[in-house]
């Protein structure tokens, strides 16, 4: 099952719309990589509102593919968790600690840009609030 | 009294084993946090049996009787078994991926757990209990 990637400038925006097995998410893992390196993106969201189970192996593979995004100069939003899915991980005792994360696509957009353009060095008019969202 | 028995050969079917236990809590009026916390559990449980036994099963029932809602999952396999199950269940331990948290965070999901181990057979029950209003 292959996630496709899209690029929307310099962002790069994949959607999960299926259930991964570990195989198919690590592949969607160096996919994005490879991708993100490719593109020179400078921010990547990955969507998740359609996953219904996000369990200790997906979790640790959007940390991880959040954290390796960083080293490549690309900042990663997680966007649509749905609130069952964040209640589980948090009774789990897992977290998506390395990755900021967004209500839905349409915020996770704003944050990403907005976290490009603090990166940048360009003043934001929610600058001032970006403590809240690190 | 519903029951269904499921193998658990590959990954495909650990997605198979957690939209069936996503289904009975369904059917059976849980809400969406309850049918998510199961799933969740399901799927740390039987990717365990993938991971460290290569296959086994996974057998969902309904047990509830008048007074409380009860879904219980059995999940068993045949591999080498767990050496030390007090370690196994504590935070932070994991032989497999460096992972940490399969078994005791599907035991922080449920209000049943139950884990038996022994070289050849490895046997993990879990019920979520519910009381009927």
């Amino acid at each position: 099952m292959k996630i496709p990637i899209l690029q929307l400038k310099n962002i790069l925006l994949a959607s999960i719309q299926v259930d991964l097995t570990d195989e198919d998410a690590l592949e969607f893992q160096s996919d994005v990589l490879r991708k993100a390196a490719e593109t020179d993106a400078a921010g990547i969201i990955i969507d998740i509102t359609a996953l219904d189970v996000v369990d200790s192996f997906m979790a640790r593979i959007l940390n991880e593919t959040a954290t390796m995004a960083q080293l490549l100069g690309a900042e990663v939003v997680i966007s649509g968790m749905q609130p069952a899915v964040a209640l589980t991980l948090v009774e789990m005792g897992r977290e998506l600690t390395h990755v900021k994360t967004a209500l839905n696509l349409d915020q996770g957009l704003e944050k990403l840009n907005n976290c490009i353009a603090a990166k940048n060095g360009i003043v934001t008019p929610r600058e001032g609030n970006r403590r809240d969202n690190d | 009294m519903t029951k269904k028995t499921m193998e658990i050969k590959n990954q495909r079917d650990v997605i198979a084993a957690r939209q069936a236990i996503r289904e009975m809590a369904n059917n059976l009026g849980l809400g969406l946090a309850d049918q998510t916390r199961l799933a969740t559990a399901i799927s740390e449980l039987t990717r365990n049996v993938i991971q460290y036994a290569g296959e086994g099963t996974c057998i969902i029932s309904d047990e509830s009787d008048q007074t409380t809602l009860r879904i219980r999952a059995v999940i068993e396999d045949h591999g080498p078994g767990i050496p030390d199950v007090d370690q196994a269940l504590a935070d932070g331990f994991s032989t497999g991926n460096g992972l940490g948290a399969g078994l005791p965070g599907a035991r922080r999901l449920v209000q049943d757990f139950n884990l038996e181990s022994k070289p050849g057979h490895t046997k993990v029950t879990i019920e979520m209990i519910r009381r009927k209003w």
